[in-house]
């Protein structure tokens, strides 16, 4: 394990030395850089501290865990990997994400998981422990996102308008949805026995990344959330 | 009719220099004959020198040489420069009238220092003080014109005949260790003297023949970074390039000759085979100044402080030679200009198109 | 419905003593205009589908058939065209919004054509191409603000990424999926054959390109349809797509029918799902943002590629450039509202955006107003037509210019404007198997290949006519051109005298 003490690295100097290490990394004293681990493929980088926006951006492998919060744009156009956060997360994480997984023991700010996408074999997943802001799941093409509302400040589970733009993959939320306006291209229902193959692994995962007991999860209710049919996106267009 | 500056003035013209290695002083006779033989080259409408060492009771203080429209603007300007300089003498430049020479302006020179406490507050070298000085004087002020900034150093120019000119300036009462002159066929009556050659910033004096064709990329680079080029003249933005190269990026001659007068790419890669070091240093030069490429004719005579530098474009469109005799060296447009000064000069040869001539005087000699 | 009626833009004329019946018109049209009618033995057609692509026009052996004009009229009206009219008629029965293909076809100015350029004459000389050195070599990238040195007094060459170009045009972003496979590996292959470079767009790389990588600038959209890593290492530069000047501010909708086969793949998109791309990339908002996704991007690969910026030209377009500038991007590409597009709302395409021309005379301006004009290259693009909007676009200040649609007309196209529909009869702008195996890569490369040499040439002919013989002396180089016909707002603009001055 190679010990980096990041409090005298600007992000540069920071990220050149987590490229080249040949073995897991435990970053210390983390302020703020930016860009950690951007396009890693392999190792284990564990941080103590806070992290800079951008971190795991375009990550291809590598598992990333932050004990303690992490900023803005986390997993941006992630295609393979794990991210892990014991904290919560600022806006736009997982933007475009194709593959691999991110888990987050708090809360996501807004535009969490806008253009998800799956292709193939490559399904992305993003847990959320606590609430989401607005706009969650904009433009949601493919994957999972599941936000599981744990968070205790009496706060909403989710921000306004979600899955605007969603046309593929799904969004579970757990416990009562009633109080949150979906948009028409999409639809809901009560999560069934034949979406817990489905779910069970990411409740599980979670529990055992943060120190939760599945089963009360596990035999909660949740909603799905899935686009109405395969191309609800039919704006009108005429030939000219 | 619009005056020069205002609009662009393309000319043609004749260029010479003799410079001592030694340091030896000359008075400026033999430079004012050499331009006699190659008369032709101008038409009368600008001629100009520059002379080095030729102040050395005030060696240490900025040399301003002026033209004024009036006495007005002469006392509007001396207030300004009093703002930031010490002024140490302060006189009409000594002429001698001659019928050739007319339209004449006030003529004066300043020799100032900066103030130290200026310097301090706007936390600027000496140079870069009167850079700016001499930039904000020349856009702004009304009939006000510096045509020469450096120290122990200055240019003489006006609307004439360089060999009038040099009789009007009584050149022949000063001694320098370089004398650069130029002789100008504009194409069009040019309305005051400053358009005339050589141009001078600092201790920075270029003498020019030929026409640029990049002069509007070139212009439009330097004025990013403070220059004003308020003549429109070739010379202008090649003295401003010099000064940008030399003082302010530092670079030496030699690279800089390689950015104005760079060599071709396919010149650079058969250098590459012998040399690859080099030819890495002439890529990145190339990659690095593009807009400071000049093309198009120009042999240029840059002088400085100690030396001189002489430089053709690379396809050598202009005629310049180069030869030397005991501790002299000369350069000319033409052999017969350099003959006059020097008739037995040796090691008369032509230079390649882009290749520098450096020539430096003795170390404490100047 | 009669009230829906549209009479046929096109006539299809056929000289029937020319006529041999050979049914090749038949073969080639993929509108499914001609057809064979056995009972009389001769060729009908049904003229409505025509859209005047003319490939029926160019294969019939006896040139038989020309398209013309159908001269059923409304009534002459300067304010109604025909095309308002119809345009009304189309929206009323449909409720859908007008979809049109390639560039604004709209009657504003052409500023190039009221551009003048110099060449010496008796002060200066010109230089003669054909004996001397004339050099079109351009790099493109962020120049240094200070020269460094070695130990040993030398200079420090280290530079940050460039990309070398043999001449100053490149081939602009057209998406894997709005075009076809073989219009791809056309372009490819002529990029390294003389020595640029095209884009993928936002369709992703197909793997049989990897090879060409060296020439390839990755383009990196609001969608980022298959980007990852290796997509991002792949090419010489990467490309973040901000806008494009066919549909300044909105997004892109590749809908799911032509989401097939590799397309798909290469988006990595599922077969039969829709690709949209948002107007936003929405995780920039602000131009700090952008700063954060320019060096996310080179910190994922290293600092080995120049990141380029792609906008659309609109109004504040100097601002914008100026911010992009100072955001560590290394080379700005800007798109006139004349950029061509595989389909863009119509209203849009015609409304949005602004010339190119100006807008590249504004930002280079502005630039230099502010000391950082050497931060950046400048790419222009949105209409260049030929080698002499080449030589004005350099001298207004771009660095380089971007072609698409001189491209496509390059392989073949015959600008019939009616990509959206997916039949492309040229193989061009289509992903049907049957169609695209009219384009065969090898031609349609050479005749890109002929396409660039000519104009190297013709660029070189003006460069010896100007007395300039590297066009890095021509970037910028107002002072070479004239405006002719335009109003002193415009000159002020352009930042040229009139033609006479």
């Amino acid at each position: 394990m190679l010990q980096i003490q990041a409090n005298t690295l600007d992000y540069r100097a920071l990220n050149e030395k987590i490229r080249s290490a040949r073995e897991d990394c435990l970053i210390t004293d983390c302020l703020g850089q930016r860009f950690i681990a951007d396009g890693l493929q392999d190792h284990t980088v564990t941080i103590e501290g806070t992290p800079g926006n951008a971190l795991g951006a375009y990550l291809d492998g590598a598992e990333i865990t932050v004990r303690g919060n992490a900023q803005d744009a986390v997993g941006d156009t992630m295609n393979d990997g794990r991210i892990i956060i014991c904290g919560n997360v600022g806006d736009a994480v997982g933007y475009a994400m194709r593959g691999g997984e991110i888990y987050i023991k708090g809360n996501a700010g807004y535009r969490a998981g806008v253009h998800m996408k799956a292709y193939e074999t490559k399904q992305p997943i993003l847990v959320i422990g606590g609430r989401v802001g607005s706009f969650a799941g904009e433009y949601q093409a493919g994957g999972t996102i599941l936000v599981l509302g744990l968070h205790t400040d009496g706060k909403p589970i989710s921000g306004f308008f979600p899955c605007t733009g969603m046309h593929g993959g799904k969004m579970i939320f757990r416990g009562d949805v009633s109080g949150i306006v979906f948009p028409q291209q999409t639809t809901s229902h009560k999560l069934t026995a034949a979406d817990m193959p489905e779910l069970r692994p990411l409740i599980t995962r979670f529990c055992a990344l943060f120190g939760y007991r599945a089963e009360p999860l596990l035999a909660d209710t949740y909603t799905v959330i899935t686009p109405d049919s395969s191309n609800p996106y039919h704006q009108l267009y005429v030939a000219n | 009719m619009k005056k020069e500056g205002q609009i662009r003035i393309p000319s043609g013209c004749a260029i010479s220099a003799v410079i001592s290695k030694e340091g030896r002083r000359m008075t400026g006779e033999k430079i004012i004959e050499s331009m006699i033989p190659m008369h032709d080259r101008s038409n009368g409408l600008g001629g100009g020198f520059a002379a080095y060492g030729i102040y050395p009771e005030h060696a240490d203080l900025f040399a301003f040489h002026l033209f004024f429209e009036d006495e007005e603007a002469r006392h509007t300007f001396e207030k300004l420069l009093k703002e930031s300089f010490e002024i140490y003498d302060a006189e009409a430049i000594p002429i001698r009238i001659i019928e050739e020479i007319t339209d004449i302006p006030l003529i004066w020179r300043y020799f100032a220092a900066p103030l130290p406490s200026v310097l301090r507050r706007q936390q600027l070298d000496e140079k870069e003080l009167v850079v700016r000085t001499v930039t904000r004087v020349n856009s702004t002020l009304r009939g006000t014109h510096i045509f020469s900034c450096g120290k122990n150093m200055g240019a003489f120019k006006a609307v004439g005949y360089p060999e009038d000119v040099g009789r009007f300036y009584r050149l022949e009462e000063y001694e320098a260790y370089s004398w650069t002159a130029h002789g100008r066929y504009p194409t069009n009556t040019p309305g005051w003297w400053g358009g005339a050659h050589p141009f001078a910033l600092l201790d920075y004096s270029v003498v020019h023949n030929g026409e640029i064709s990049s002069y509007d990329t070139n212009r439009r680079y330097m004025e990013m970074f403070g220059y004003r080029c308020n003549l429109q003249t070739d010379t202008e933005v090649i003295t401003y390039m010099a000064d940008y190269l030399l003082r302010r990026e530092g670079l030496s001659l030699r690279e800089t000759a390689s950015v104005i007068a760079a060599p071709f790419w396919s010149t650079i890669d058969k250098l590459a085979e012998k040399d690859s070091q080099q030819a890495e240093q002439l890529t990145y030069l190339r990659k690095v100044y593009p807009s400071l490429l000049i093309t198009g004719p120009f042999s240029i005579i840059l002088g400085f402080t100690g030396g001189l530098m002489a430089l053709n474009d690379r396809l050598k469109l202009r005629s310049m030679v180069v030869a030397s005799k005991d501790d002299k060296v000369f350069i000319a447009s033409e052999e017969s200009a350099i003959r006059v000064m020097e008739p037995n000069a040796e090691n008369v040869y032509a230079p390649m198109g882009g290749e520098p001539i450096i020539i430096h005087v003795k170390e404490g000699a100047y | 419905m009669a009230i829906d009626y549209i009479f046929p833009t096109y006539e299809v004329v056929r000289d029937p003593n020319r006529c041999t019946v050979c049914r090749i018109c038949e073969t080639q049209c993929s509108h499914q205009v001609h057809r064979y009618d056995a009972g009389s033995g001769q060729m009908l057609c049904d003229e409505a589908r025509c859209v005047d692509c003319l490939r029926c026009v160019s294969f019939c052996p006896t040139h038989a058939l020309k398209i013309k004009k159908n001269d059923c009229a409304f009534r002459q009206n300067a304010n109604w065209s025909q095309k308002s009219i119809e345009e009304i008629y189309k929206q009323a029965s449909s409720s859908g919004v007008l979809l049109s293909s390639m560039g604004n076809p709209q009657a504003y100015p052409v500023y190039w054509d009221k551009i003048l350029i110099n060449a010496s004459q008796v002060t200066n000389p010109s230089i003669d191409p054909l004996r001397e050195p004339m050099e079109t070599k351009v790099f493109l990238g962020k120049k240094p603000s200070s020269i460094q040195r070695n130990p040993d007094g030398s200079l420090c060459t280290s530079l940050a990424p460039q990309l070398t170009l043999s001449m100053p045009v490149l081939f602009s972003a057209m998406s894997y999926g709005s075009i076809s496979y073989p219009a791809h590996a056309s372009l490819a292959r002529a990029a390294q054959v003389m020595g640029t470079y095209y884009n993928t767009g936002e369709g992703g790389l197909h793997e049989d390109f990897y090879g060409y990588g060296e020439n390839t600038i990755v383009q990196v959209a609001s969608g980022r349809f298959g980007v990852h890593t290796k997509y991002l290492n792949a090419g010489a530069a990467i490309e973040v797509k901000m806008g494009q000047g066919a549909k300044p501010g909105i997004g892109g909708h590749l809908p799911g029918m032509k989401i097939v086969g590799d397309v798909a793949k290469t988006r990595m998109v599922p077969e039969g799902s829709d690709a949209i791309s948002p107007a936003p990339h929405h995780d920039i908002y602000s131009i700090e943002d952008l700063r954060q996704l320019v060096f996310s991007l080179k910190e994922a690969t290293q600092y080995q590629k120049p990141i380029i910026v792609k906008v659309a030209a609109v109004h504040n377009i100097a601002a914008i450039a100026s911010g992009i500038a100072r955001s560590g991007a290394d080379i700005i590409a800007i798109d006139g509202f004349r950029g061509g597009t595989g389909a863009a709302p119509t209203r849009i395409r015609d409304n949005v955006g602004i010339p190119i021309e100006l807008a590249l005379a504004a930002v280079d301006q502005r630039l230099r107003d502010e000391g950082i004009r050497n931060r950046v290259s400048i790419i222009a693009g949105g209409s260049i037509r030929s080698s002499a909007d080449v030589i004005k676009a350099v001298a207004l200040g771009a660095d380089a210019c971007c072609i698409a649609t001189a491209a496509l007309l390059a392989m073949g196209c015959h600008l019939c404007r009616t990509c959206q529909s997916g039949s492309c009869s040229w193989g061009i702008a289509t992903q049907r198997p049957e169609l695209t195996a009219r384009l065969d890569p090898q031609i349609g490369a050479q005749r890109l290949v002929s396409l660039l040499t000519a104009w190297q040439h013709e660029i070189k002919e003006f460069m010896g006519g100007m007395g300039i013989n590297s066009i890095e002396a021509l970037c910028g180089n107002r002072a070479m051109l004239r405006g002719i016909g335009l109003t002193q707002k415009e000159l002020d603009i352009l930042g040229i005298l009139h033609a006479g001055e």
